[in-house]
């Protein structure tokens, strides 16, 4: 129990002092997830508006399947990625197993169906009236998608935060295509998770406290942008 | 020519026949209402004609150019056009914004659209709202930049459905008011749909009666409302007593109708033996105590069997061997102290009698 108090203590300190190991780890980890976020968002937004504004045969089917895929194990995209990018796989020469970029592309291929699932729903939370009105005011068809997406923006948003949210606490997958290599691909959940079975509770911890920190900031600001 | 022209348009959503060989042309500069209860395809008439979707028959002609069923083509028209929607959505956007779009898909450059907005804002007087959030305003304020935002791209056709519904007095008052500076000012062609008689009528130029799906009479406001063509529109029109009978005598104009156990006078060049329908209006017919004070040809003592008060007239309802109902002020209701039981006298002019053909096997 004591150890555990001055586990928190430590932690705190290394916080508050802003030790630089502490703060490369976590900034590595904000890059890595911001970007794969920004990423998945750029496929997602304009795919899942495809997706909604076009009936097309098999559309209930391929909206099943996205959702399925919520739920896919992060161990299961890191096998993937890694056969994929392994010296063996068929993407092997790219050589970047065991870099951020593999961990980059782990992510979104992690994030792509609940973003593509949620940005969906969202835009169908967008009634007919508005899309009637946007046409009746001239709008084109592309046009009309916009006013939509713009509707659903707040919707959308939340999507968007969900997949970061996902990103930045896995570690299956991050572990797997990463390696957890200090100064290089060494993320936040990484560290965690072997740190604290080497016994560097201390560092364990404040990264913990980091990572919650980091995931209240976000929800909080979702929030206020959804009051507005 | 007309600036649209609707040919044989037919729709059906799924099984059920929505509308059924609808014809209408509208010139430039002309104010149409389409009127008709609720459900009888007023809507869907003006959707089609915005081109929101395309009917199951028929052409649509705009400008003399017609209408194909898909196609570039039928954004340019569409651009030619503004429809405001029964059920106005604002965008959850600034009212700025959301009068503005019209003009950025049109490609407009921003400082006319900075001027147009402004201006447009004015006549609907939200000047001072530019910059709130539209989802924030009330109903009738909504509806204001509903207008605003589809008068904005200055459209050759103006499309209103129902443009007041839904409203409160005021609001109404207000928005029929835009309406008409549109119509004064504007030269705008207007086609708007309504279930409400007496707004048509003031607003409109001419009226076509939509009932189930079919335009059943088109004419000016007037003779609508007077002359209505059958039963249907004689009772959308407000004429509440209709009354089966048949012509007995015709002398020189003035007709004698049997109506069972009465007879009605009407001035008609009907022949003799015709089955018809006689439609007067209730607030064309007077009450009386006594029977010296009237001169009209129509005259029967009946019994009140029931008063009802609409606020500043009265609705009467009587029993004279035929049931009729009357409208009068509430002031002479109170005066002939009307309630239920009481015998008065009432009476309509041979010329406040509208007669309307009956098909054998009609019923009321
Ligand atoms: N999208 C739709 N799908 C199926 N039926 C519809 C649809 N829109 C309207 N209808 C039906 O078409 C008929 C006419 O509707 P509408 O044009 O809205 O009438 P109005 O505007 O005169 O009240 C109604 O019976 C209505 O139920
Ligand atoms: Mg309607």
């Amino acid at each position: 129990m004591l150890e555990i108090w001055h586990g928190l203590i430590k932690a705190l300190e290394l916080i508050v002092s802003l030790d630089p190991e502490v703060m490369e780890i976590a900034g590595r980890s904000l890059r890595i997830s911001v970007t794969s976020c920004l990423l998945a968002s750029s496929i997602c937004i304009p795919l899942g508006s495809l997706i909604h504004f076009h009936n097309f045969r098999g559309k209930r089917a391929v909206i099943n399947i996205i959702q399925t895929l919520f739920s896919v194990p992060t161990v299961v995209v890191g096998l993937f990625v890694f056969v994929l990018f392994s010296n063996a796989g068929p993407l092997g020469t790219f050589d970047i197993l065991f870099t951020p970029i593999a961990m980059v592309i782990g992510q979104m291929i992690l994030i792509t169906p609940i973003m593509l699932g949620l940005t969906i729903s969202a835009l169908s939370g967008v009634g007919k009236e508005i899309v009637d009105t946007a046409i009746s005011l001239g709008a084109s068809g592309f046009q009309t998608a916009l006013v939509v997406v713009r509707e659903s923006r707040y919707a959308v948003l939340a999507a968007v935060t969900m997949g970061f949210g996902r990103a930045i606490s896995e570690v299956g997958c991050a572990l797997m295509v990463g390696g957890n290599i200090r100064g290089f691909t060494r993320t936040i959940t990484t560290a965690i998770s072997l740190e604290t079975s080497k016994g560097d509770l201390e560092l364990s911890i404040a990264l913990g406290i980091i990572l919650l920190s980091l995931a209240l900031i976000v929800n909080v600001a979702l929030n206020r942008l959804q009051q507005r | 020519m007309a600036l649209m022209e609707i040919v044989g348009l037919n729709h059906r959503y799924g099984e059920q026949k929505v509308l059924e060989n609808i014809n209408l042309n509208i010139d430039k500069g002309e104010v149409f209402a389409l009127i008709g209860p609720t459900g009888a395809g007023k809507t869907t008439v003006l959707r089609l004609i915005d081109l929101l979707e395309v009917p199951s028959a028929g052409e649509i002609y705009f400008d003399g150019l017609r209408i194909p069923e898909s196609g570039k083509q039928r954004l340019e028209v569409r651009r030619r056009m503004s429809f405001v929607l029964q059920k106005p959505r604002v965008f959850n956007l600034s009212v700025y914004d959301n009068v503005a779009y019209g003009l950025r898909w049109r490609g407009e450059r921003k400082d006319k659209i900075d001027k147009k907005v402004n201006k447009i804002l004015e006549m609907v007087g939200l000047k001072g709202y530019k910059d709130r959030n539209a989802h924030t305003l009330s109903g009738g304020e909504a509806q204001r930049v509903a207008l605003a935002r589809a008068m904005v791209v200055e459209p050759e056709i103006l499309l209103l459905d129902e443009p007041t519904a839904n409203l409160d007095p005021v609001s109404t008052e207000r928005i029929e008011q835009i309406i008409s500076y549109i119509i004064e000012r504007r030269n705008t062609t207007m086609i708007m749909a309504t279930h409400d008689m007496s707004q048509g009528q003031q607003l409109a130029d001419r009226i076509g009666v939509i009932i189930n799906g079919k335009i059943v009479q088109v004419g000016d406001a007037k003779e609508v409302f007077r002359l209505p063509k059958d039963k249907e529109v004689a009772n959308f029109v407000g004429m509440q007593n209709i009354i089966a009978g048949r012509i007995v005598t015709n002398a020189k104009g003035i007709v004698m109708i049997d109506i069972g156990n009465n007879v009605i006078q009407a001035v008609s060049d009907c022949p003799v033996g015709e089955e018809v329908y006689a439609g007067i209006r209730p607030e064309d017919i007077t009450l009386a105590l006594s029977k010296s004070e009237s001169s009209a040809r129509n005259c029967f003592c009946g019994k009140v069997s029931k008063v009802a008060s609409l606020g500043p007239v009265s609705r009467v309802e009587m029993d004279c061997g035929f049931p009729l109902v009357a409208l009068v002020t509430s002031i002479s209701a109170e005066e002939l102290d009307l309630e239920k039981g009481r015998e008065v006298y009432a009476s309509f002019k041979a010329t406040g009698v509208h007669l309307i053909k009956r098909q054998v096997g009609d019923t009321l």
